[in-house]
């Protein structure tokens, strides 16, 4: 029996902190500026696209993998900047419609430039190998996913919790304008936000797509989605919340695989969304009102 | 001479004039105070100052240097705090974060260090409860902390929005007791209070903005005294 599950759980747990690592975009962005990034899954492909057009330029590994990291810092920065910087005292749904509109224009962009062919990831070294564990064979990149997921979440949890810019965004959190009053510039916070958010969906995708093997312009929309689905089911500006949302989806979406419902474990997340949002609006670990003044 | 001046200062919120031309100036260790009902304005010349609201025109001056439409940060890093109207502590932050963050733009540890205990000094209550969210502070211990804050930015001069506010009458008491203590130690400080009989009381020079401009303006003793602001402004104080 648990031969049978346990490639299914090393699964579960690899691709849920592969969303997890996604998750933590959209909710630390929701938490500072209560907006949806709706854009954050597109940057999640960017970055499959990055690594795949770095690749075939003839670039090696140890050089691209952190060119991509840069080049999708570079991304998330430059689309806070130019779509939501500007509407920063507009109203809330004024920023909301812009993140959608950016959406549209990352994913097209991206049709634009690829011809809307899926492109072969490139096989990363090592991480990519196949290895056996407890008598069930997989790439390595499942077993290091969770262990990768940890360190980076417990180092930005550090961060935010014991550093002077941490506590700057915990304070830009919760009051712009207090925040000024403290000599905070709080658009340096908001985009080191975004910069954290865009480098962990970037590391994200290499580990997603070192799985999955094919990047297209949509590749990025499911497991956005999905992230997202977890970030409000762990509450919506919590990073652990985060967490541990994406690990239940992944693992109970690889459930529902095992026991022959390949079909519905796409419709499981979002049903579990439905679920979260009547009967607990703010996730697990959500703050109970946090609406701003 | 004169630490803070303005003059004609023009605010409009879209369209509607919020300050219609003020001109007052604070003196270096003075404590002055602006007095006025609902919507006089009060706020917005505190804000106007502290540069989180842009002026139409007019001119705010400090230490003789034009600091019009500057950024609250460089506002504040200039030597003007504000305590904001309703405390904002940082409720999320802990009471000690809340002090290092007034600190956010020193750099000089051991003076960070010394600061925090010169807070706790003026506070006990404050030392006693250091670890603890600011969000489960009482609102007079939340008042202390949102000064504490501010005299972490150090200050040349403070100003304070209605610190008052919402207190017991006891707790009242204690925070005007602090702003004598303060200010004998050497700190200006403009005062904002709908508390008209307090703060005159409190402070040496005081201003009476009326919907948007200054009507009165003189000594404490002689506003105290007036009988326009007797009527208007310390009759309704004393029943509030
Ligand atoms: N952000 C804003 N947008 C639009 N109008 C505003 C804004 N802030 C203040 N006002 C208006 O400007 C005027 C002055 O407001 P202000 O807050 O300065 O008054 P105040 O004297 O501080 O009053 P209170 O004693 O009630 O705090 C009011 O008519 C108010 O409605
Ligand atoms: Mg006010």
């Amino acid at each position: 029996m648990f031969q049978r599950i346990l490639p299914y759980l090393l699964a579960g747990i690899s691709v849920g902190g592969q969303y997890a690592l996604i998750a933590v975009g959209y909710t630390m962005v929701y938490g500072i500026l209560r907006l949806i990034n709706f854009a954050h899954g597109d940057i999640f492909t960017a970055a499959g696209f990055f690594m795949v057009y770095l690749t075939a330029s003839g670039m090696p590994m140890y050089f691209s993998i952190p060119l991509v990291v840069i080049l999708t810092v570079l991304l998330g920065f430059t689309v806070e900047r130019v779509a939501y910087k500007p509407l920063r005292s507009a109203p809330r749904m004024s920023i909301m419609i812009s993140a959608i509109g950016v959406s549209y224009l990352l994913q097209h962009l991206m049709w634009y430039i690829t011809g809307g062919l899926t492109k072969q990831y490139p096989t990363i070294p090592w991480i990519s190998d196949t290895v056996t564990v407890l008598g069930a064979s997989t790439r390595r990149v499942t077993i290091i996913t969770p262990f990768l997921v940890a360190a980076l979440v417990v180092a930005l949890v550090a961060l935010i919790k014991k550093t002077k810019i941490g506590m700057a965004m915990r304070a830009v959190s919760r009051d712009f304008e207090t925040a000024q009053l403290m000599g905070i510039k709080i658009n340096n916070v908001i985009s080191t936000t975004f910069i954290i958010g865009s480098a962990l969906a970037a590391v994200g995708s290499f580990l997603f797509f070192s799985n999955y093997t094919a990047v297209s312009p949509p590749a990025g929309a499911m497991p956005g989605l999905k992230a997202f689905v977890a970030a409000v089911f762990g509450g919506i500006g919590s990073i652990p919340g985060a967490v541990f949302g994406a690990l239940i989806i992944g693992i109970c979406e690889n459930f529902i695989k095992s026991v022959g419902y390949a079909n519905f474990s796409d419709a499981f997340t979002f049903a579990l969304l439905i679920v979260v949002l009547l009967f607990k609006p703010t996730g697990l670990f959500g703050e109970k009102t946090s609406e701003k003044v | 001479m004169s630490l803070l001046t303005v003059s004609d200062l023009r605010v409009s919120y879209g369209g509607i004039e919020a300050l219609k031309g003020i001109s007052f100036s604070v003196e270096e260790g003075k404590i002055v105070t602006l007095i006025g009902a609902n919507g006089a304005g009060k706020s917005t010349t505190l804000r106007t100052i502290a540069g989180l609201v842009k002026p139409a025109s007019g001119k705010i001056e400090f230490e003789g240097k034009d600091i019009t439409g500057h950024d609250a940060q460089k506002v504040v890093s200039g030597g003007i705090a504000l305590v904001p109207e309703g405390r904002r502590v940082f409720d999320n932050l802990s009471v000690l974060e809340n002090l290092r963050i007034g600190a956010y733009l020193r750099k000089d540890e051991a003076g960070i260090k010394s600061d925090i205990e010169h807070v706790y000094e003026l506070f006990p209550r404050l030392k006693e409860r250091h670890w603890q969210l600011a969000g489960t502070l009482s609102g007079g211990e939340q008042q202390m902390l949102a000064v504490g804050r501010a005299m972490m930015t150090r200050p040349k001069v403070m100003m304070m929005d209605e610190p008052s506010l919402g207190l017991a009458p006891l707790v009242v008491k204690d925070i005007f007791s602090i702003i004598k203590t303060l200010n004998e130690s050497g700190m200006t400080i403009l005062l904002i209070e709908q508390n008209a009989n307090a703060a005159l009381r409190c402070a040496h020079e005081g201003y009476v903005l009326e919907t948007g401009r200054i009507t009165m303006a003189g000594t404490c003793a002689e506003l105290l005294n007036d009988q326009r602001v007797k009527g208007a402004y310390l009759g309704s104080a004393s029943k509030k």
